[in-house]
């Protein structure tokens, strides 16, 4: 049957409650209300307010007392109530959760979900559709994984639970309501998703992730009414990378085109490009191009369809590796 | 595991008192304390009060309509809140300086901000309505409890200035968990900053009843803090109104931070985006209307023998002026240049974001050519 990310999300954290006694909800608005977006709708009643935890309004303590939780062998799913509000947990997450495997020399699992709704594109004030997953990409420590797909939304939750290190979970808020057909298969593993090819094609290599990848979608259709071939990669797992699946194919196209809503600067499209110039360096036949969310604070709504990539600025970076392609294939002949 | 309940929790014999100044049926109680600060309040000084309240919720009323009809992101209604709101700004002075939460429209309605510079936030035309400086209250603070903080900072800077001033902060119940506030009280403490912390209590952060957020009274724990401490009942606008007299006064005169608990109730949903409905009853919003603190006001003009009617007219006909005026702005206000995705995000020259910039309108003066 088809459902809603939404419901794919809640039945994912649902199933994995009922199979394992260990794991526990906690978030702000979670328990009574269901979350702000829903995706815990029903689970109170379901499992009983010790499973499913309404907490005090405060994300350090959240972040904190899931650490403690762990300590003591539970297996925590948090739910942070908008991407914003993220930061006044940055100490547990970044200086504690990341790090307490390490420290401990391998003694303390850390198996702790963070489930943030992020991004924007649904007309909200300011804290409410920020991207910010670079700055957990960029701490040792962290998974960090991006669903696009309802399916991937359900499995990916799957493993993040499954996993024994902490996971920050990036769940596009703005795609919550896409429909989809859904597997409830179990996870094999615990480990990471690899990327995934959402359409092949010979061209140009664009990735993405999260919500950007509906727009990817779009561009590959508009592309090839132009007789443009775009191979469309979506990365799900941030960290680790899976530049492995990301360099088959820019050694196949040569062109390398990514997509993300987050700021510029030190983002992870960065990232990507360098690992692909360092491993694709001979095959590149253009630099590698982002379209990003600019460097600057997320605007107020009625300016951010200027922020956020849309079809015709992921198509204006295609079009610019393409032209260059064609001028030096034309100039060969 | 030890759960949380949140029925109604048995507070402690020698917890803080609730000043009223007006019972429910609108008669005056005597407050030994607290009297001294209304006696000077006038029969108009009474209407005054009145019309506020009676445009702040017209204000209230026209923005929820307004995003109903799209012409706003979001709102976030305060009805309920009007005495707590109103009682308190009209006890400050101009150059004390105020930092609000997200839902303080009054406050800062009352300090002379227009009702659309307000809204245009809450419209994503820009994300704040108005110029601190001009209007001494900081830009509003969604993020919870920040904003407490940098009360405390302001207020250290008062101190250190050797002037009277206060800096206010608002902030609810919720917000009470926050590590932030608690730090602002141990800033504000220590260095007996003149600082009044100033708590709207209305019982709910969204779906979770203040006794997920505090096991005992919010002023109690504020007195923990060493602040000079006051629970009134918020919807009574005259114990507000001289609860925050006595706050301001105490620390004008040097002797350290302040904390008022405003004990009061969001009559309306969280945001326009909330369904009360599937987290709280009925009977209690029935409860709450009862106490309502314009009907108060009202009830208590007439007890003193005032002309009521006539007040009530002047109230509602300056709340109908203010609605059209407020519905005409919003409805013409333009979109926020491209441009200004740009600006103001350094106040230095910063070189990447101005080749950021050229770009980026580069781009879509391309699309012109083509005819886009
Ligand atoms: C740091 C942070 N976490 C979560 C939120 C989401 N949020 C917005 S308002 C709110 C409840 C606030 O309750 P309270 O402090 O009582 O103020 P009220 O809304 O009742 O005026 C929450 C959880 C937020 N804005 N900031
Ligand atoms: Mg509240």
């Amino acid at each position: 049957m088809a459902t809603t990310m939404l419901k794919a999300l809640n039945q994912s954290l649902r199933d994995a409650l009922t199979e394992d006694e260990k794991v526990v909800l906690l978030g702000e608005d979670i328990g009574t209300l269901g979350g702000v977006f829903r995706v815990t709708d029903g689970l109170k009643k379901e499992f009983g307010e010790h499973r499913v935890v309404d907490t005090p309004l405060a994300e350090s303590g959240i972040v904190g007392t899931a650490i403690g939780l762990a300590y003591r062998g539970y297996r925590p799913v948090v739910e942070i109530q908008f991407d914003g509000f993220t930061y006044p947990a940055f100490d547990q997450l970044v200086s504690q959760l990341a790090k307490l495997h390490y420290r401990s020399r391998g003694r303390v699992k850390m198996p702790v979900t963070v489930r943030i709704p992020y991004g924007g594109g649904i007309g909200s004030p300011e804290h409410h559709s920020e991207s910010p997953e670079a700055y957990f990409a960029h701490t040792a420590g962290l998974r960090v994984f991006a669903p696009s797909s309802v399916q991937d939304a359900y499995t990916m939750l799957r493993q993040a639970i499954a996993s024994d290190d902490p996971v920050i979970y990036f769940e596009p808020k703005r795609r919550y309501h896409e429909k989809a057909e859904v597997e409830l298969a179990t996870p094999e593993n615990d480990s990471s998703p690899k990327a995934k090819v959402l359409r092949a094609g010979d061209d140009v290599t664009v990735v993405g992730y999260g919500p950007t990848t509906y727009t990817l979608m779009d561009a590959a259709q508009a592309a090839e009414d132009e007789g443009v071939s775009l191979e469309v990669i979506d990365l799900r797992s941030l960290d680790p990378l899976d530049i492995d699946t990301v360099a088959e194919s820019v050694k196949r196209t040569g062109k390398l085109v990514v997509v993300h809503e987050a700021s510029r600067t030190s983002g992870l499209g960065a990232e990507i490009c360098a690992q692909i110039t360092e491993t694709c360096f001979d095959y590149l036949e253009h630099a590698p191009l982002r379209v990003t969310g600019f460097d600057v604070p997320y605007p107020p709504s009625r300016l951010e369809s200027h922020h956020l990539p849309d079809l015709d600025r992921v198509m204006h970076a295609v079009d610019t590796v393409m032209r260059h392609h064609e001028a030096t294939e034309g100039a060969a002949k | 595991m030890l759960i949380v309940s949140t029925k109604h929790i048995d507070v402690a014999a020698e917890c803080i008192p609730t000043h009223q100044l007006l019972n429910v049926a609108g008669e005056r109680v005597p407050d030994r304390e607290l009297d001294h600060y209304v006696a000077k309040l006038t029969e108009s000084d009474l209407a005054d009060f009145l019309r506020d309240m009676v445009v702040l919720r017209r204000l209230d009323n026209e923005a929820t309509a307004l995003q109903r009809q799209g012409e706003l992101g979001l709102w976030a209604p305060l009805l309920g809140q009007e005495a707590a709101q109103i009682g308190s700004v009209r006890a400050t002075r101009d150059s004390d300086f105020i930092f609000p939460s997200y839902r303080e429209h009054g406050v800062a309605w009352a300090r002379g901000v227009k009702a659309e510079d307000l809204l245009s936030v809450w419209r994503g035309a820009q994300s704040s309505g108005w110029n601190p400086n001009e209007v001494n209250i900081a830009c509003q603070q969604i993020v919870i409890g920040a904003q407490t903080l940098h009360a405390a900072g302001y207020g250290m800077g008062i101190k250190f200035d050797g002037t009277d001033d206060v800096a206010i902060t608002y902030f609810g119940d919720g917000a009470t968990s926050q590590g932030d506030v608690s730090e602002a009280m141990v800033f504000a403490a220590s260095y007996q900053a003149p600082v009044l912390f100033f708590c709207q209590n209305n019982q709910w952060a969204i779906s979770e009843p203040v006794a997920l957020q505090s096991r005992t009274q919010i002023a109690d724990r504020a007195q923990g803090f060493g602040l000079k401490t006051w629970r009134v009942d918020g919807n009574d606008i005259l114990a507000v109104y001289a609860a925050t007299q006595a706050a301001l006064a105490h620390c004008r005169n040097g002797l350290g931070p302040t904390f008022i608990e405003a004990v009061t109730y969001r009559m309306g949903s969280h945001t326009t985006a909330d369904d009360p409905t599937r987290y709280r009853k009925p009977d209690e919003l029935e409860q709450w209307k009862a106490k309502d603190p314009i009907d108060r006001l009202v009830k208590y003009l007439h007890v003193i023998g005032a002309d009521v009617q006539s007040y009530e007219q002047r109230a509602q006909n300056a709340a109908d002026e203010l609605a059209a005026q407020l519905r005409a702005a919003i409805t013409a206000m333009p979109d926020p240049a491209v441009d200004e995705l740009f600006d103001n995000v350094y106040s230095e020259a910063h070189e990447p974001s101005v080749r950021a910039r050229e770009g980026y309108l580069g781009y879509l003066a391309e699309f012109e050519g083509e005819g886009h």
